[in-house]
């Protein structure tokens, strides 16, 4: 490899400038206020973690983790989510007085990139997880106050889809048996191919009626009619359950007032393996991938000896960000040049400035070589310089 | 007034099978349409946006979300990986994904080279075999490398085998039937949902 120029950075890493920086801070005040105001704690946790606990908890592929070693010769790893951390705190007693525990984060998170440019591999979540609360009143409460967020944080339109993993699990396995064919089937879904997945059920041993309930099954999305439509491809128990969650959510929903907002889809599977019922993601146009998503995850936290269910959301910044396409002005400061013998006068002046909440530059005059030029970036210019009065010019 | 869509059409081959697929399902699609050398062509009664692309690079337009439908290869699919949806299988355009090489040749055991345009294809392949292989990568004229022994074997899309047999090659085996898929960006998947619906069951009307 050739040596990187001084300007390079690592691939997928990215540097923000002020108007970037600005318009991020401005969203990211928002969002944090509206998570506040729903009771949420804020917490911070290291972005260096074991590999042997983070790392192995995460539903990251091995391959997208930063890996390094310590001192000690531990592996370690970049955080690659915010939710095994914050699983890793709850679960350890410090926080175990309150349960349902209500927390929220703000964090960068690492994911290596394979390929090519484009996409980052460090970007910054905000999102919340609520630990301890196995009632659907939860994930209702995950999906409005999202809605909520993003409201808040100036994005208008959204589109809010929503499945349920367990009863992909419970179909796939009373029609196929077991878990192996029904893993078969899952990663059709996990990898979008419907066309594989069609292909696949026509060449099972089935009956002709069971390959028509799995190749229906892919259909089951749109508005409340789908979960008729999902009733009508059960036979016995199996299933039922989830898709009476499903129903009760979407009750919910509408007394939360977000249901303009979402739409059912029984074949969405995430990447993260980790979520086990309701699960949803976020769309908004103009961005080509999710902005945020979440869902109930009852088994991560007993990996850290803890059997708590849980369920939260996570929402991309910089996506968001580019969803929400304002960017903000970067405040443009004033500015004070002075000469060396009316400094005294300049610093008393910016000092006043200051406390007027103005922000103010204070530069020597004689270190500046084009005056023109570095005046002209400013919203104003204040003169103290030789023996004239000061003066002020737009 | 329904949305505004953008498809990414493959240049070269497929491009005219699937120009005429989609004239048949009823699109629309000026005569200018096939002989044109602009690479963004805008059908306003229709509501459409096309844009030609290398096919290699039409998964990519549909995965950064710049294109929201796209006609890719199976072969392009299986090599670039891309997250889009694979909505339908066109049926046009077939061909397959095959191992080919000198006739009655062995591989060598230690470190074979391959040639190949498709990469990740033949190397997962091969893994898959427990052969440990090098891949070389080639941009066209693959069947140049066993002849003039760059490499041992090459992995390559045959359609009828003629190019193999002119150049003296036989097949050794057969990776995968390809064809062309309907692919979709996730988000135009759900955000522009009738739209992509009505679309999807006009051409699957057709496929027979």
């Amino acid at each position: 490899m050739t040596k990187p120029f001084m300007f390079e950075k690592p691939l997928g890493m990215r540097d923000t400038l002020p108007e970037l920086y600005e318009t991020k801070a401005a969203v990211r005040n928002k969002m944090s206020d509206e998570i506040k105001k729903w009771g949420y704690q804020f917490i911070e946790t290291p972005a260096l973690e074991y590999y042997e606990t983070i790392g192995e908890a995460s539903a990251i592929l091995d391959q997208q983790l930063f890996k390094l070693l310590d001192q000690q010769g531990h592996t370690l790893v970049l955080r690659p989510d915010m939710t095994t951390p914050i699983a890793r705190v709850a679960a350890s007693k410090l926080l175990n007085q309150r349960i349902p525990l209500r927390l929220a984060y703000s964090a960068n998170v690492y994911r290596a990139q394979q390929r090519e440019g484009g996409r980052p591999a460090e970007f910054e979540q905000m999102g919340i997880e609520c630990i301890g609360n196995k009632s659907t009143s939860a994930d209702a409460e995950m999906i409005a106050l999202m809605a909520d967020v993003l409201k808040a944080a100036g994005l208008e339109k959204f589109k809010i889809t929503i499945g349920h993993i367990g009863f992909v699990q419970e179909l796939f396995l009373s029609i196929l048996g077991n878990e192996e064919r029904a893993a078969v089937l899952r990663k059709f879904l996990y990898e979008k191919n419907y066309v594989g997945y069609r292909e696949h059920v026509k060449s099972l041993t089935l009956s002709s009626i069971d390959k028509q309930r799995l190749i229906e099954f892919i259909s089951l999305r749109g508005g409340e009619n789908t979960l008729t439509k999902a009733l009508g491809l059960l036979e016995g128990e199996h299933g039922r359950e989830q898709l009476s969650e499903l129903q009760e959510l979407a009750v919910q929903l509408k007394e939360f007032g977000v249901d303009q907002y979402v739409s059912l889809d029984l074949t969405l599977v995430s990447h993260m393996s980790y979520y086990t019922g309701t699960l949803f993601e976020v769309y908004a146009g103009g961005v080509g991938s999710p902005i945020g998503n979440g869902g109930r995850y009852d088994n991560l936290l007993d990996k850290f000896g803890w059997d708590a269910s849980a369920t939260g959301f996570g929402i991309r910044m910089d996506r968001l960000v580019e969803a929400i396409g304002e960017i903000q002005e970067a405040d443009v400061p004033e500015c004070i040049l002075f000469s060396p013998e009316r400094r005294k006068e300049a610093l008393d002046f910016a000092k006043q400035k200051r406390a007027e909440g103005i922000m103010v530059t204070i530069q020597d005059i004689n270190a500046v070589e084009n005056v023109d030029a570095y005046t002209r970036t400013f919203s104003d210019v204040h003169l103290f310089v030789g023996n004239g009065g000061r003066v002020s010019n737009e | 007034m329904s949305s505004f869509l953008t498809i990414a059409m493959p240049k070269g081959r497929i491009f005219e099978e699937a120009a005429e697929m989609l004239r048949k399902a009823g699109f629309r699609l000026p005569p200018e349409f096939d002989d044109s050398r602009k690479l963004i062509i805008e059908v306003e009664e229709e509501n459409l946006r096309f844009i030609l692309a290398k096919p290699m690079d039409v998964v990519t337009y549909v995965e950064h979300g710049v294109a929201d439908l796209g006609i890719a290869g199976k072969d392009v699919m299986l090599e670039e990986e891309r997250d889009v949806y694979e909505l339908l299988d066109l049926k046009i355009s077939a061909c397959y994904l095959a191992v080919a090489g000198l006739p009655n040749t062995k591989i060598s055991d230690i470190a074979p080279k391959i040639a190949s345009k498709y990469p990740n294809v033949a190397s997962s392949y091969f893994r898959e075999q427990g052969e440990q292989v090098e891949i070389i990568k080639l941009n066209g004229s693959i069947e140049l490398a066993p002849l003039i022994g760059l490499a041992e074997r090459i992995v390559d899309i045959v359609s009828t085998g003629q190019t193999l047999k002119e150049n003296g090659l036989v097949e050794y085996a057969r990776i995968a039937d390809v064809t062309s898929r309907l692919v979709a960006n996730p988000v135009s998947y759900r955000i522009k949902e009738e739209r992509i619906t009505e679309i999807v069951d006009r051409l699957a009307e057709i496929i027979e």
